[in-house]
């Protein structure tokens, strides 16, 4: 009914797609903010790094082992990174099937957040790759491992991507003014939640799964069978705690696009969330303590890796998740966002355990990355900032929609 | 409990596969029944630590030839330069030699993690890496309990080194080059014939031999078996190893998968129907 009416504009937007386009590439504001000064020297070190990657080797930048030979890489930018990117499909998920509409305001920050945070994982990946060029043999082609945890994850991997884009994808019509296409891609929204929220219980457990086989290489204290379900429950809180972490810090930085009414609700969204993260916490930890009493590894407790274990069980999930019951009594905002950051702390440790600290623990020489894996591991967490601020810049996500598009 | 789950995600899954066809993902180890694995028994007993076997590998595939002399207690590992070693340890019965290579598992945890068939269980017995497939993501060399997949990380289009038990010349009849090269500590045939054997052997020379063949049941049966003069966790392997297969560790997983693809959307639809109707019906009131 929309495109009737305004036919000519329409063909006129058409026309200068590209130019505006084009236009809106162009960076905008200050150049010489302290968040710029200090990422544009470690981007361009890490793309640097990068070449030197595929000009000389994994080995000339990475310190992956025989024994450990997944590094920094995957143990911290896929396998940690996508338990952070968990936030869109649990806040999907409320929204959009429990149809609770005061996160409705934070919904596409935090699909624009997982969208790119999986793109960025899947150039990480590609980096870590031996044969990148071969990497669509598992997509294409007669090369279907299908009996590899794998297989399934890098099939959910790519669904997922575009099951977000779609998601996403009102806000890009709107802006670039296509009042047809959003509203055919407005339609497609349910479908494609309904369809990530599947992909993502099964990649977020697909990847503890990965673990499954290496039950003599993973510390007993950290293997068990629930791998799976332990990374799937504990996705939920640390999506939140993300959704949480970075909420606080895109309403300082892009404060000129939020109104007074924006502030308000996403103060009780914050307090909302952090009951939300507790009750989480509280089932994941519940889960850990069911897992270690099922182990019997009580005389490991009294080892190095015992404390290790212990420091992650009680300081970064227990602690925490007091933490978030405490704030959501008392509605302390402040201590929910401290909540937040030991929370992905944890969940940071928690992942590095599995896939590098406590897996061949007991080899004879010990990965450690080399400052040049960490710099490339910044750099692209850095670049994915620097996308994610040009569309907040430029694209309905924080602010209100133009008012063509306001649905009902 | 765990049986029960099993059992359930078991029955349920089949069924999803069914519904979807998704019968592709049966695992790698339903092979057909008249199959006869090939595999290499290895002789503790006999072997004198000659390195012959890790020289003619390395020649026959076209890598550099060790240089190290055996030592005992100073363990030499296989790399991506070198498919097999020879170490040397100090038992309760003097000096005894073994040769680590690829086991090439019944049921291999490489070739199950490898989403591009890349390793890959041929029906001749070997396992072996297909340099066409590969992506270079390591999951096998994460998988293998007995960490045999070597990477070259210092190549920008590295290649996967392990053994392949020489399968050219296997599937044109020919014995392995190590087995060719070495006097009698290495024994080729079916792995039906390689027990046989080894049961022989410890039978008519008891003395020679702890009664046990390292490998008839560790990770679900491997191509490569040993016999050994010494309890085999004096030996270097691993004590740790379970006997049953490594795939079947994510088989629960992978097969609750299709119930999850049936069942979830359509409890999430339901969940969103539910809530539509309620809402619409506030409207009303309101």
């Amino acid at each position: 009914m929309t495109s009737p009416a305004y036919p000519v504009t329409n063909e006129k937007q058409n026309q200068s797609i590209w130019k505006f386009i084009f236009s809106e590439l162009k960076p905008r504001g200050k150049w010489l903010t302290p968040f710029n000064v200090i990422s544009i020297p470690i981007i361009l070190a890490g793309l640097v790094l990068m070449v030197i990657r595929f000009t000389h080797g994994l080995g000339a930048v990475s310190n992956v082992t025989q024994e450990v030979p997944w590094g920094l890489w995957k143990g911290f930018n896929v396998v940690t990174g996508v338990a952070f990117a968990g936030g869109a499909y649990v806040l999907t998920f409320i929204v959009y099937i429990l149809k609770v509409e005061k996160y409705h305001s934070i919904i596409r920050v935090t699909v624009l957040n997982g969208f790119l945070a999986y793109l960025f994982y899947a150039g990480a990946l590609v980096l870590d790759l031996g044969k990148p060029w071969n990497i669509f043999n598992p997509l294409i082609g007669n090369s279907f491992g299908a009996s590899s945890v794998l297989f399934l994850v890098a099939w959910h991997f790519v669904l997922y991507i575009f099951a977000q884009l779609i998601e996403f994808s009102p806000a890009i019509a709107e802006w670039l003014g296509t009042r047809r296409a959003h509203k055919i891609l407005s339609g497609l929204t349910l479908g494609a939640v309904i369809f990530g929220i599947t992909l993502s219980t099964l990649h977020q457990s697909g990847l503890g799964a990965l673990f499954l086989m290496a039950k003599e290489k993973i510390h007993p204290l950290w293997y068990s069978e629930f791998i799976p379900l332990l990374f799937l429950i504990s996705s939920v809180f640390a999506g939140l705690s993300m959704v949480i972490l970075e909420g606080s810090i895109s309403q300082k930085v892009f404060s000129n696009q939020l109104t007074d009414k924006n502030r308000q609700e996403r103060k009780n969204i914050v307090h909302s969330l952090s009951k939300i993260c507790a009750f989480g916490m509280f089932a994941y930890f519940f889960m850990h303590i069911l897992v270690f009493v099922h182990g019997q590894h009580y005389d490991l407790l009294t080892t190095p890796m015992g404390y290790w274990y212990l420091l992650e069980m009680i300081g970064f999930v227990l602690v925490p998740m007091i933490l978030y019951f405490y704030s959501y009594r008392n509605t302390n905002i402040l201590l929910t966002k401290i909540a937040a950051v030991i929370t992905i702390l944890g969940i940071i440790l928690n992942r590095l355990n599995v896939s590098i600290i406590a897996f061949r623990w007991d080899a004879a020489t010990h990965y450690v990355p080399s400052w040049m894996e960490i710099v490339v591991s910044i750099s692209i967490i850095l670049i994915q900032i620097w996308i994610f601020r040009w569309v907040i810049n430029r694209m309905p996500v924080l602010g209100n929609s133009p008012s063509w598009a306001k649905h009902n | 409990m765990s049986i029960n789950r099993r059992k359930f995600f078991k029955a349920i899954g089949v069924t999803g596969m069914t519904v979807i066809g998704f019968t592709s993902s049966a695992s790698p180890g339903s092979k057909d029944e008249d199959t006869e694995f090939h595999g290499v028994l290895y002789d503790s007993s006999i072997c004198i630590g000659c390195q012959a076997c890790e020289k003619a590998c390395a020649k026959a595939h076209d890598l550099p030839v060790p240089e190290d002399e055996l030592q005992a207690g100073v363990l030499r590992k296989t790399s991506e330069v070198q498919r097999c070693v020879v170490n040397s340890y100090e038992t309760s019965q003097g000096e005894v030699y073994v040769r680590n290579q690829c086991m090439h598992c019944n049921e291999p945890a490489c070739a199950s993690a490898c989403l591009t068939q890349a390793m890959y269980k041929t029906k001749e017995g070997p396992v072996i890496w297909r340099e066409d497939k590969c992506m270079g993501c390591r999951y096998c060399m994460i998988s293998c309990p007995f960490d045999v997949p070597k990477f070259d990380y210092n190549s920008i289009n590295p290649k996967i080194q392990k053994c392949d038990m020489c399968y050219d010349r296997i599937v044109q009849g020919e014995k392995p080059v190590c087995v060719e090269t070495c006097g009698d500590a290495l024994f080729f045939g079916t792995r039906r014939e390689l027990i046989a054997e080894a049961r022989k052997r410890i039978a008519e020379w008891p003395e020679m031999y702890v009664d046990k063949i390292y490998g008839e049941a560790v990770a679900g049966g491997t191509g490569y078996l040993y016999l050994a003069p010494v309890p085999h966790t004096e030996l270097g392997f691993n004590k740790q190893l379970q006997n049953s297969s490594y795939p079947s560790l994510t088989k629960s997983f992978l097969y609750s998968v299709p119930s999850v693809f049936v069942l979830v959307p359509t409890l999430l639809l339901g969940i969103h129907e539910a809530t539509k109707s309620k809402q619409n019906k506030n409207e009303n009131h309101d």
